[in-house]
């Protein structure tokens, strides 16, 4: 039973942060996927999701700006509308440029973003970052929710720590994880309605032909700049998740690039671009792939260390998540060379009347 | 001949911001002759650059097994060809296949081998900090002395002066290439206007080639220079690097070597020099947010003039 549980458990955790990472591949889809706005700097606004939401909810410290102990949904608002704050400011500046240089300013403002979260020691508590953020649903376990209102209506806080004890301790983790899932759905079905509305064909049609759709008179820049902001709102909401999954934030090992950005990246790719089920699917997939390999490569290490006694195996095992990342990266060389449609290529939104019509590997109507 | 200010100013921030300058440079001019000449922006330059030092480090150590000193300058030209063919490889396989298609699609592919560059440096090297000659640089006495007798002492380590020197060679050898060579016309030719260029029959392929080349010497240089400059080599130090880079490339103006040339030594005087304490005491920025001036300078540009100073191109 005890071993089923833990089973149960790493599906639960896989399901989580799978689903934390559907929300990043979503919301790089909008950019990505709707508009062809190519974004490199996704830990940025992770970080800055993530940032704003433990900052405002964790309670009061000594260690770090406020600790302002504000409900949970009122920090993941934040979360976003700050994350989208800093995405029109880049919008407003790039966008109008190519998209190289969209990646350039990208990649810098996610770099700026840690370094100002690594140097603002008063605010957001340097290197050593923040910890103790609250999780929904484990929060409710923590004194100061359940001895204050809203839960201080329906029990004493003698009630609610009696009733906390009798339930095991992972209580929160299956409803933590359908959470998320829930977060998945309602985005996914967002966006769907705003793919398949007059506003997502726009884009698809500034994505293929930027100066056809400038011809019929469709405001290229600010539609854009409209897609970087949503996606850039959804990473925002992605990386407060991110935060309450981690519990501790700090802005080098929690926010690298490679983990976040990369990933999310051939998550996107891997699933289908302009696909927003595809990009469900590829970050589940891709998740569950990354945290396998892990499993595999120790074993393999263990293995070699049991043949070749002679080689260090501890050397190995430093190593063994560089080759992992190595090896993702040339999955990813492969399925763009190879696949560029992905599992689930994208399926063109045509005007309710007309068929709906399949796109090509190309992206091409067939 | 200087009061204790100029000295300061002189040798803790004037040289060093040239030195950084000088590498950000060599740097640069890579990114914007593959920006130029392939039009697109090469994310895993300076990954290339680092994996240079680290091959360097190699030729080092296996040359010292065998009881032979060597500098890191000499073991750098064997260390070289290797990260011409690593850079030729690259192209080979991961950037040709999407010649023909969207630009954006071989970002995301030096996007990807970014990653695997580093990531392989990581497995191969491993995680920890490595360097060339161990222990602290000891400024030119001679230099010391001689500039000491005419009243404007230049403390100036050894480092620092092959760096100097070695930036200007190559970029004199660069010069000779672009303006009196076949193959460096042919480059300035498809840089500016790759069809016209194709239509007068020169081959495109052979050009894409020699920029590689070009490219990969100096981001040789550039990473081996880094590396005597800093004294270690990490992981990270190329992508530290890649922002400054793409700053300098983008204030000279994309596909002009000397613009990249002069933003790298702007960019790298800028960094320094903010941290100088113009007004009052303290320094004028936080020497933690030096990487923040490289940024500063991009966004400035790209929303005043695009093309930058030397009038490249903008897309």
């Amino acid at each position: 039973m005890e071993a089923y549980l833990g089973y149960g458990l790493y599906i639960l955790s896989l399901l989580t942060v799978g689903g934390i990472y559907a929300i990043f591949a979503l919301g790089l889809n909008v950019q990505w996927g709707f508009a062809g706005l190519f974004n490199v700097g996704i830990v940025g606004f992770a970080a800055v999701g993530a940032y704003s939401y433990a900052l405002l909810t964790t309670a009061e410290s000594t260690f770090h700006l406020g600790g302002f102990g504000l409900p949970l949904p009122l920090g993941m608002a934040v979360a976003m509308v700050a994350s989208a704050f800093i995405a029109g400011l880049i919008g407003l500046i790039c966008i109008r440029l190519r998209s190289d240089y969209l990646a350039i300013a990208t990649i810098g403002i996610a770099e700026i973003i840690k370094l100002i979260l690594k140097n603002e020691s008063d605010i957001t508590n340097g290197p050593r970052g923040i910890n103790k953020i609250p999780r929904t649903w484990e929060h409710f376990s923590e004194e100061r929710f359940y001895s204050s209102w809203p839960m201080s209506w329906f029990g004493t806080p003698e009630n609610w720590d009696a009733f906390f004890d009798s339930l095991p301790n992972w209580y929160w983790q299956p409803l933590f994880a359908g959470t998320i899932l829930l977060v998945v759905y309602v985005i996914y079905r967002m966006l769907e309605r705003a793919r398949m509305s007059p506003w997502g064909r726009m884009m698809t049609a500034i994505r293929e032909n930027e100066s056809a759709a400038r011809a019929s008179g469709k405001n290229v820049t600010r539609r854009r700049i409209e897609a970087f902001v949503i996606g850039a709102a959804i990473m925002g909401l992605a990386g407060a998740l991110f935060a309450q999954h981690l519990r501790l934030i700090e802005p080098t090992q929690t926010f690298d690039s490679a983990k976040v950005t990369f990933l999310v990246w051939v998550m996107l790719i891997a699933g289908g671009s302009g696909n927003n089920k595809g990009a469900i699917l590829g970050a589940f997939l891709i998740w569950t792939i990354w945290s396998a390999s892990e499993l595999i490569i120790g074993g393999a290490i263990n293995l070699i260390g049991a043949i070749f006694t002679t080689m260090d195996a501890s050397i190995l095992q430093t190593r063994a998540g560089f080759l992992r990342m190595m090896l993702i990266g040339i999955l990813m060389q492969v399925i763009l060379q190879r696949y560029p449609g992905g599992i689930l290529p994208e399926v063109r939104p045509a005007s309710p009347k007309a068929d709906t019509k399949v796109a090509g590997t190309t992206g091409e109507t067939k | 001949m200087w009061d204790a200010f100029g000295f300061e100013f002189v040798n803790f921030y004037f040289i060093p911001g040239l030195v950084l300058g000088c590498i950000y440079a060599l740097g640069a001019i890579g990114i914007t002759l593959t920006f130029g000449i392939l039009r697109f922006a090469n994310f895993a330059h300076g990954e290339i650059m680092m994996s240079g030092a680290y091959l360097t480090w190699t030729m080092m150590a296996i040359a010292g097994a065998a009881g032979l000193a060597l500098h890191p300058l000499v073991a750098m030209v064997p260390a070289t060809f290797i990260v011409i063919l690593l850079f030729l490889g690259t192209d080979r396989w991961f950037y040709k296949p999407f010649r023909k298609e969207d630009t954006i699609k071989v970002v995301m592919a030096s996007f990807g081998m970014m990653l695997i560059i580093r990531s392989a440096v990581q497995v191969i090297w491993g995680p920890n900090q490595l360097t060339f000659v161990p222990g602290i640089a000891r400024p030119n006495a001679t230099l010391q002395q001689i500039t000491g007798d005419l009243g404007a002492m230049i403390i100036m380590p050894n480092k620092h002066i092959f760096i100097f020197a070695g930036t200007v060679i190559i970029v004199i050898a660069l010069s000779y290439l672009l303006n009196r060579t076949r193959i460096g016309k042919a480059m300035r030719a498809v840089s500016d206007s790759p069809d016209l260029a194709h239509v007068t029959g020169i081959d495109v392929d052979r050009v894409i080639r020699a920029t590689w080349i070009v490219g990969g010497i100096c981001a040789m240089a550039a990473g081996v220079f880094l590396a005597m400059d800093i004294q270690m080599l990490e992981t990270t130090m190329g992508f530290r690097m890649l922002l400054p880079m793409f700053a300098a490339a983008i204030l000279g103006g994309i596909g002009k070597p000397y613009g990249a040339v002069f933003g790298g030594l702007v960019i790298g005087l800028a960094e320094e020099l903010s941290a100088y304490p113009w007004i009052g005491d303290a320094p004028l920025l936080s020497p933690g947010y030096k990487t923040g001036v490289a940024f500063a300078i991009m966004v400035i540009m790209l929303i005043v003039r695009p093309q930058g100073l030397f009038k490249g191109r903008s897309f």
